[in-house]
């Protein structure tokens, strides 16, 4: 008796607010923020090891008035998209290639697995040697690395397409470019996607790598320029600033699913 | 082919002769590797005739359907579909699956559309209400019951006013108040429009209820093949009914001499 009266309030104190449910996430962020700017200020952390909070944040402040920042953050977008663009796109040509036609497939696939154990990075020297530390030494890099996630995903979703759906469209006097546009393509859209996302994170790890090696702009040289001047709170801004960069590709990967695949209940739930 | 539209005691509704089509299966044999599924099938299907298929799984019945549509390729025999009356074109023919196969990425009336051209939107409209499902036209399939999807799925072949029907199990995943419901449909649809049609189905009562004649496969070959003479609309209650059921069950489950 007692102790059917207590379950339901139980239930009730267990489930947490709406509010409550969207801070949770931040709790531990700020609490640690919290102590790293009290270890600051304390002494307990120099900053020449780490610059306390308020630091990156003046010296964010800063960079972003003169506009040094803004110049950094744009060449290093445009290196981004571009080699996302040039690799992400011969990736889907090329899966869909591979994927949609047999001939295609044996006379690619065993080579493109082959480049594809090989670690981007491991080419650095080489293609340094190439293209110079030039923007096209760069460019390379990205698109190498972000072309091989979306070939995958692109072969196997066309060759995971449901065939039944497949057999359905035939009996519906769909061939040749119909069938690929009604079924092959968006049956094939949830792993390419997929490929997709996970070459957008892809892309900015390459980039910074790159970036920190040999440049003369972007992120990844302003935190290496300003390791040679000790300021270890730029460095920590451009740190940050991978982080958002990282964040928002995420989201917007995260976003083209959520509309592409709005029939899917599985992309419904998460709002 | 008027001739044999006459057999069949409903003869109300002429515009049925002219819908449908003939199917001439000859001497089909159909094998996958070593395993024969059919061997030397013959069967005469008249115009707007209602077949229905029965027998156990694997017997080679859904081989059958998919032969006609051209999805399996006969090793051996032809299958010859009629000319249809009214136009000299190619006969066609849709295909009602187990599953109700809409795409999942298009709304309910885009998957009533597949292979239609736009100016056809209002037909596409209209029999989507004659399916009773005009309101959901905008929703995706996911949101949609498996009755509700095989009621779009009959929709989206019935938009293209087929000469041919061949339904392969398409109620075998349903509840039995929803299989009665959309049996009433099929008939309904195909008393108005007078397409053929061919089922193949494990449900020997639905096959009954729903049918002209009733087929049964066995080793390859027809087993059975017997005209249903039962006044529509038929009442699964009926003495005739019943012993109809009993004789062609005894029949696919091989018991012999039940009477």
């Amino acid at each position: 008796m007692n102790q059917s009266q207590k379950s339901p309030a139980m239930k009730t104190q267990l489930r947490p607010s709406t509010l409550a449910k969207q801070a949770l996430p931040w709790v531990v962020p700020i609490s640690l923020l919290i102590v790293w700017q009290w270890a600051s200020s304390a002494g307990i952390l120099p900053s020449r090891f780490l610059p306390s909070p308020r630091a990156v944040v003046t010296s964010f402040i800063e960079l972003s008035a003169s506009g040094e920042l803004w110049m950094h953050v744009r060449v290093s977008t445009l290196r981004a998209l571009a080699g996302f663009a040039v690799g992400g796109g011969l990736g889907l040509l090329l899966g869909l290639l591979t994927g949609s036609l047999h001939w295609a497939e044996t006379l690619l696939d065993t080579t493109i697995q082959m480049i594809r154990n090989i670690p981007p990075l491991a080419l650095i020297p080489l293609v340094i040697l190439w293209f110079g530390i030039d923007e096209s030494a760069k460019l390379f890099l990205v698109a190498l690395g972000v072309f091989f996630p979306v070939y995958i995903n692109t072969f196997h979703g066309i060759r995971s397409v449901d065939r039944g759906l497949l057999e359905m469209g035939r009996t519906y006097g769909l061939s040749g470019w119909p069938l690929y546009r009604e079924i092959i393509l968006p049956g094939a859209l949830p792993s390419i996607l997929v490929g997709v996302r996970f070459s957008l994170g892809l892309m900015w790890v390459i980039l910074i790598v790159a970036e920190t090696i040999s440049a003369r702009s972007g992120i990844g040289y302003m935190t290496m320029n300003a390791r040679e001047f000790m300021q270890t709170d730029v460095m920590v801004v451009g740190i940050l600033l991978y982080a958002i960069l990282g964040k928002l590709a995420d989201l917007l990967a995260k976003g083209l699913e959520r509309y592409w695949l709005r029939w899917n209940p599985a992309y419904q739930a998460a709002r | 082919m008027s001739v044999t539209c006459s057999s069949r005691e409903v003869a109300a509704d002429d515009i049925r002769c002219s819908r449908g089509v003939s199917v001439a299966i000859k001497n089909v044999s159909i094998a996958f590797g070593e395993r024969t599924v059919l061997e030397d099938f013959d069967v005469d299907i008249s115009a707007g005739e209602f077949v229905a298929i029965v027998g156990r799984s694997g017997c080679g019945k859904s081989t059958l359907l998919r032969s006609v549509v051209g999805l399996e390729t006969p090793r051996t025999g032809t299958i010859i579909l009629g000319n249809v009356a009214e136009h000299s074109g190619k006969p066609d023919v849709r295909v009602m699956f187990q599953d109700s196969r809409l795409l999942p990425w298009r709304r309910i009336l885009p998957n009533v559309m597949l292979g239609l051209e736009p100016a056809l939107l209002p037909h596409a409209r209209k029999v989507l209400a004659q399916v009773g499902l005009a309101e959901r036209a905008n929703d995706w399939p996911a949101t949609l019951s498996g009755g509700q999807r095989q009621r779009v799925a009959l929709a989206r072949a019935l938009v293209h006013d087929p000469n041919l029907l061949l339904l392969d199990e398409p109620l075998g995943s349903l509840d039995a108040l929803t299989r009665i419901e959309m049996q009433q449909l099929i008939e309904d649809v195909w008393r108005s429009r007078g397409f053929t049609a061919m089922l193949v189905t494990h449900d020997v009562a639905e096959a009954i209820s729903l049918a002209d004649r009733v087929i049964s496969i066995e080793g390859g070959r027809v087993a059975l093949d017997e005209v249903v003479n039962i006044p529509r609309p038929r009442t699964r209650g009926s003495a005739r009914f019943a012993a109809l059921e009993e004789r062609i069950l005894g029949r696919v489950l091989q018991r012999r001499s039940v009477f």
